[in-house]
């Protein structure tokens, strides 16, 4: 007999979820998690209505609302839901409460403590598990990756075919290595790396891969750090990110309510220790970068791949080959109000967001907390936001007197929701004026018509509120 | 759906790179549970600015879009492809697509032609004053005299011309799904229903 050729973790895990292929290489690909919310999904449930379908597996189905959902308090003084005031969210979340009760799926709704951004409360509840294939109606689905989920955004007419039958047609993605060896220097986050390598390798660098995250700064990276790393897998085109399964990986889901427990985790455990890639195994891409070399990061346009080092300075237009990017760099900086060759450093902000899929874990609030402890927000900040990414981890924070430290220093302290990320609730910011965000996307209008993001950690956001600029992190900490 | 074998007309020669889901679609307009309606919401930031090519009238009721390279880069909102036929676009030339909007315009019928940059130069300089016609069949853009050969996933393809219901076409493996079911390593178990929901006495599920 011969020996199996090696594989990659994602080769595996598609391999063992693989319904039937056909001739061509696309395959019906099983889906065993599936994490719905109110926006991408009305539609979807109206499909099945229409053609008289079921949901195949609700059992298998996670709803929470989470991008429309108010951050204000929800339950009043009197005990009673508070009304959601803008009427086409409201409609929104009315219509996911219908349809979860019409075709039972399970569902966390905005009250219950366990409600959050459907990327943190996947991970939170055990509901994402290594090997498994996970999907959502959101291009963020890629976090959960950071668990060894084959994990990725889907649209509605997807949605709705996984509703239906609990598989999707695919053809295989081509794989990506991205290696990073060494410690993350001083006052340098997950964060800055995944900006970083956006940087790098541009917004489509990735596209048609999947991205498998290898090397010791991985090794040692928190889930976390993970989360945030495998989230902003998308901004670089890549549908999903990959992290292999360690014990990291089992402490941590270890307990949680919706994951195995007893024989049952014995024995996923064991089969989850055989997924990592095999020795020998190859990669279509190779991507290399030295930890020692990353620095706190921010965006200066209005892609995600327009990243500096806070030291730096807003590129010239001109400094560009290509004349399409000199054409966009030229716009990005009319609509950010920035001149070339400012230092980054210098460019004050108006709005400070800490929350969002992608930074709004305990760590995360964690972070930012050490550089506003015993600080104010400047006072030319006109609100500084922390949103935590769901009701535990707010619970948690509190616990640990991190709203006593936010609240102190001048931020607000919310309910969990997507929030300032994409401007469907009411936090925004306004025309004309600028965020240091550490959300994931600084596109034109993201946070509101007209504003202006900054992508950051949540540290270096922490550091623009208490001075009223794109400070360098380092320069307040240590 | 029905099956789309041609897209002929004017084009518009948009030509930015990185066009988002953002800049297709805003936000604010995703709070919508219907399909319909989107496209008078559509590239909104872009459509405000004087002397855009949305409003030459050369351009009026035109089908096809041209654009640069990363196409519908950003969110998974179906909404960008649904925003894009309710303008009447019904096929999109660049020189490359995201993966998750490339894949929600082929299950909405639109037809996304990727061509090299060189090509989508040409094409756009044409559609300043001249129609083109994109073949799905034998999968050719031609304009001005000149023909531009593109490739499209084989499935896809027979999807798109022949207009298919592709839950339609899953339900019929069936019995493979289930058979899969029956062995799958992942599925030995369920997630328990989440605790929000017997805490608060809710019955959601």
């Amino acid at each position: 007999m011969t020996e199996a050729a090696p594989k990659t973790l994602y080769e595996k895990i598609w391999d063992a979820h693989v319904v039937e292929r056909r001739e061509d290489g696309t395959c019906l690909l099983y889906i065993d998690r599936h994490l719905v919310h109110e926006v991408t999904s009305p539609q979807a449930f109206d499909g099945l209505r229409a053609k008289g379908r079921r949901v195949r597996r609700p059992d298998l189905t996670l709803a929470v609302p989470d991008h429309n959902v108010p951050t204000t308090r929800r339950v009043g003084d009197n005990g009673r839901r508070e009304p959601v005031l803008d009427r086409r969210s409201a409609e929104q979340l009315a219509a996911l409460e219908g349809n979860v009760r019409e075709f039972g799926v399970p569902y966390i709704p905005d009250i219950a403590a366990e409600q959050g951004i459907v990327h943190v409360v996947g991970p939170e509840q055990g509901f994402t598990l290594p090997g498994t294939t996970l999907v959502c109606g959101d291009s963020h689905t890629a976090a959960h990756g950071a668990l060894g989920a084959l994990a990725f955004g889907i649209g509605t007419s997807e949605v709705e075919h996984v509703l239906a039958t609990q598989t999707l047609w695919l053809k295989p993605s081509r794989t990506m290595e991205v290696r990073v060896e060494g410690d993350l220097p001083f006052g340098v986050s997950p964060k800055d790396l995944i900006l970083t390598l956006i940087g790098r390798i541009g917004t489509a660098g990735g596209t048609g891969h999947v991205i498998e995250y290898r090397g010791s700064t991985f090794d040692r990276m928190s889930i976390e750090g993970r989360l945030t790393v495998a989230n902003m897998s998308i901004e670089a085109g890549a549908r999903s990110g990959l992290f292999a399964p360690d014990q990291r990986t089992f402490d941590y889901l270890k307990g949680r309510p919706m994951a195995p427990a007893g024989d049952d985790w014995r024995r996923m455990e064991a089969y989850w220790r055989t997924l990592a890639t095999d020795e020998g195994a190859a990669f279509d891409r190779q991507v290399f970068l030295d930890a020692a070399e990353i620095a706190p990061s921010v965006t200066w346009g209005t892609s995600p791949e327009d990243v500096v080092p806070v030291t730096g300075r807003v590129p010239d237009p001109d400094s560009f080959e290509d004349p399409a990017k000199r054409a966009a760099a030229r716009k990005s900086l009319d609509y950010m109000g920035l001149e070339p060759g400012m230092a980054m450093a210098d460019v004050a902000v108006d709005h400070v967001f800490i929350g969002s899929c992608t930074n709004s874990r305990i760590e995360d609030l964690r972070a930012a907390a050490e550089v506003v402890r015993t600080r104010r927000i400047d006072p030319r900040i006109k609100q500084a936001l922390v949103v935590p990414g769901s009701g535990l981890v707010k619970r948690q924070a509190e616990k640990e007197g991190l709203d006593r430290i936010f609240l102190e220093a001048g931020f607000e302290w919310r309910e969990p929701g997507c929030s300032m990320c994409l401007a469907m609730n009411p936090d925004r910011v306004p025309a004309g004026e600028r965020c240091a965000s550490t959300s994931n996307r600084n596109f034109v209008g993201r946070q509101g018509p007209g504003a202006r993001t900054h992508l950051v950690s949540p540290a270096m956001a922490a550091a623009a509120a208490v001075t009223g600029r794109l400070a360098d992190v380092r320069e307040l900490v240590g | 759906m029905n099956g789309v074998t041609r897209v002929e007309g004017r084009a518009i020669p948009l030509g930015l790179r990185n066009v988002d889901t953002d800049i297709i679609i805003p936000a604010d307009h995703l709070k919508t549970v219907t399909r319909e309606g989107l496209g008078a919401h559509a590239f909104e930031t872009i459509r405000a600015e004087p002397g855009n090519v949305f409003d030459d009238p050369r351009y009026s009721g035109a089908p096809i879009l041209i654009a640069g390279d990363n196409f519908g880069c950003g969110s998974s909102r179906e909404h960008a492809a649904w925003a894009l036929l309710d303008l009447g676009i019904k096929a999109v030339i660049a020189p490359s697509f995201s993966d998750i909007f490339a894949g929600n315009a082929f299950k909405n019928g639109i037809v996304t032609v990727a061509l090299d940059p060189a090509a989508v130069d040409r094409l756009l300089e044409i559609a300043q004053d001249q129609s083109l016609a994109i073949d799905v069949e034998a999968l050719k853009v031609t304009a001005a005299g000149e023909s531009f050969t593109f490739t499209l996933d084989p499935f896809r393809r027979e999807c798109l011309l022949k207009g298919l219901d592709e839950i339609g076409v899953t339900l019929e493996a069936e019995p493979a799904i289930a058979d899969y079911e029956a062995r799958a390593p992942m599925l030995g178990w369920k997630p328990a229903k989440p605790s929000a929901e017997r805490r608060l006495g809710l019955r959601f599920g």
